[in-house]
């Protein structure tokens, strides 16, 4: 079993990825879906927003020389971030171009979930909130945006701002318990006395 | 107390409450394709842990598989070494795999229901968030990311958490020429595609329960493109009758017993709802989408919105809708000209939705601008339609016809758009670059509208050609 990674805090520069309802085909394109691992999809993030039909960029905040800081990076989002395709790939890609922690206003169900099992912190916070947070980064990006779990808050430069996360999650990301298969594993009495009550896979015995 | 079928269903399939607040909740069927599962077959070896109900997990391949060739190794390497690897995972680890081989090949949201796999009652997962489909038949069925088809591999259990549930009434008979995506594109409309977040819809009233299972299906399908992440309809006389019979249904005695439980396991008549809403099936028309999300529609009898009739929170997203797919406020979708015309995909791939496509493709002839292509949803949705003449219907009005597969829905196989090629589509995803071109527009329509726009060579009301059949 892989080892407890507890995520309290998450600290890197800021890169704001400003719209509603942007959804897991844009942050990766189908087609490097066409792979059987996930290695190599982090410069394929946004490939279409990125790159004219050349191959030139087309200036999309990801290329804006003043967020091309290296290390650890933290998303601002606004609204259903993540919908669409279940693709896994969209985190994965995200993550592997730096992106450990993202705060935004809402995000898809799935794409949330997906987030969780790989230690990627998603919080949110009111409209009003991203809005400053936006204008804070794009004004001057040079800060480390920190989201402290265990405060729920995001602090950049002199901006606190509370956020949020189901309350249980955040316990998962605390404690480390956040890659679910070792703590589903642990009832495997449960599951098959689960299964052994189910009358579809009783052959309706009743 | 009364329950609501995903309350019944639910309690039926929970473990263990997590200290997360979660469910540990019990996946009765784990249907498996070639895209989002190698990762996860790959995590499972490095774990050194079996597939724990190998008998409860079922593979096809439906993503990468060319429409147009059954000859192996395929064209594209990467999609070659997809094959290879789905059908290595199956044989490792024991898991029926529906290849071409097998007869049952086909998109895994049309093979499930048609095997008599997708039963009532049963919590149904795949790494496709197309999975709501299997709603149809009072399943609580959702798409999961690659790491939890690991996890259900595993365990054959999810950490998630229970939705709210919404009840979407709609009631009255539809008008002639409007279908069950017209429904669901006027539902999705009407609540947005951020209605659904957090929340399980359950389809109910006079329209849905005079639905077939396959109109059913369509419904179900695009719950996840309102953001509900599953949908369902109450099993009732429909579901059953579609399922007698079936080669994976339960058979004998035992559909009895079964049919019995289906019944039991649906909404209890006071169930709460965390939220109603009601809608007027008679008052629907063809819907169309216009922009880059399938909430972005309209009627084809009317005219791209104007952004002040938009929230100020819509708005970006509404220019940036108009700049991508190139409109002005104001213009008629109606007449719109298309470049291609795509009949397929999970959404609308079943044979129905072939046969009224056929009724309207004997109308006219596709026009000689129109690439059209017709998708079966899998080789037994194929055979029905040749034991019914359908190909030489579509052929002989100059649509293609193919394999099965996933095809130009979403660009992972060669079927693509090129350039800014407009493409009325049966599908289910209007998005940015969605059918393979980074610049290509999505027009979502139901397979009738697809038809009619081939055969005119531009966006149609299909109503009127029927009615001019007739």
């Amino acid at each position: 079993m892989s080892q407890l990674v507890q995520v309290t805090r998450v600290a890197g520069r800021p890169i704001p990825l400003r719209g509603n309802d942007i959804d897991t085909d844009r942050i990766i394109p189908a087609r490097y879906l066409v792979a059987v691992t996930f290695d190599g999809l982090g410069e394929a993030s946004f490939r279409d927003e990125r790159f004219d039909a050349q191959g030139n960029l087309k200036g999309h905040v990801m290329d804006d020389p003043r967020y091309r800081a290296k290390g650890t990076r933290v998303a601002v989002v606004n609204k259903n971030f993540g919908c669409g395709s279940s693709r896994e790939h969209a985190p994965q890609a995200l993550l592997r171009w730096g992106i450990k922690a993202l705060v935004g206003e809402s995000f898809a169900d799935i794409f949330f979930g997906n987030c969780v099992a790989l230690g990627m912190p998603c919080v949110t916070t009111g409209s009003d909130e991203i809005a400053r947070l936006l204008a804070a980064v794009e004004a001057d990006p040079t800060q480390d945006l920190v989201v402290d779990l265990t405060a729920q808050t995001a602090v950049y430069g002199p901006l606190t701002i509370a956020v949020a996360m189901p309350a249980g999650i955040r316990n998962q990301f605390l404690a480390g318990t956040w890659d679910a298969t070792r703590v589903l594993l642990d009832a495997a009495p449960q599951i098959k006395a689960t299964a052994a009550r189910l009358p579809y896979l009783t052959g309706f015995a009743g | 107390m009364p329950k609501t079928l995903l309350d019944k269903v639910w309690e039926a399939h929970t473990v263990a409450d997590l200290p997360s607040g979660q469910t540990q909740l019990f996946v009765g069927l784990h249907l498996v394709h070639e895209v989002t599962s190698p990762q996860a077959f790959q995590m499972l070896r490095e774990l050194g842990l079996p597939v724990l109900f190998a008998d409860r997990t079922v593979a096809t391949v439906d993503h990468i598989i060319p429409t147009h060739s059954e000859v192996r190794p395929f064209a594209d390497a990467q999609a070659e070494t997809m094959m290879s690897e789905i059908e290595r995972n199956c044989r490792e680890f024991g898991i029926t795999l529906y290849d071409r081989a097998s007869g049952h090949q086909g998109i895994v949201h049309v093979i499930g229901p048609e095997m008599g796999l997708t039963q009532p009652g049963m919590t149904i997962a795949c790494g496709d968030s197309h999975t709501s489909t299997h709603g149809a038949f009072g399943s609580i069925a959702f798409g999961i990311g690659t790491s939890q088809v690991r996890d259900v591999l595993a365990s054959q259990c999810l950490a998630i958490e229970k939705p709210r549930i919404r009840r979407i009434e709609v009631n009255g008979a539809l008008p002639a020429g409007v279908y069950a995506k017209d429904v669901i594109l006027h539902i999705i409309r009407t609540l947005g595609v951020k209605g659904g977040v957090g929340y399980a819809y359950e389809y109910a009233g006079s329209t849905i329960d005079a639905m077939t299972m396959e109109e059913r299906m369509t419904v179900c399908n695009m719950s996840i493109e309102g953001g509900a992440r599953c949908g369902y309809v109450n099993p009732d006389q429909t579901t059953v009758d579609y399922l007698r019979g079936r080669a994976l249904a339960p058979q004998g005695d035992a559909f009895a017993r079964a049919a019995a439980w289906w019944r039991d396991i649906a909404s209890d008549a006071d169930a709460p709802y965390d939220a109603v809403t009601r809608l007027d099936g008679t008052a629907l028309t063809p819907v169309v989408t216009w922009g880059i999300n399938p909430g972005q529609a309209i009627g084809v009898g009317e005219r791209i919105p104007a952004v002040e009739a938009f929230t100020a929170d819509e708005r970006d997203v509404v220019e940036d809708a108009y700049a991508y797919m190139d409109w002005k406020a104001g213009a008629p979708i109606a007449g719109t000209r298309i470049d291609v015309a795509f009949i397929g995909s999970c959404t609308n791939g079943r044979i129905s939705d072939l046969r009224e496509a056929a009724r309207v493709a004997k109308l006219g002839r596709v026009r000689s601008h129109v690439k059209a292509i017709v998708v079966p949803g899998s080789q037994d949705v194929a055979r029905q339609a040749e034991s019914e003449g359908l190909p030489e219907v579509f052929r002989a009005a100059g649509f293609e016809w193919r394999l099965p597969g996933c095809s130009m829905c979403l660009a992972m196989n060669p079927d693509k758009l090129s350039g800014r090629q407009v493409c009325a589509s049966s599908s289910n995803r209007n998005f940015k670059g969605r059918q393979g071109s980074p610049s290509g527009r999505t027009l979502l329509m139901s397979p009738a509208m697809v038809a009619a726009a081939a055969i005119q060579g531009a966006v149609t009301d299909v109503r009127a050609l029927l009615g001019g059949a007739r």
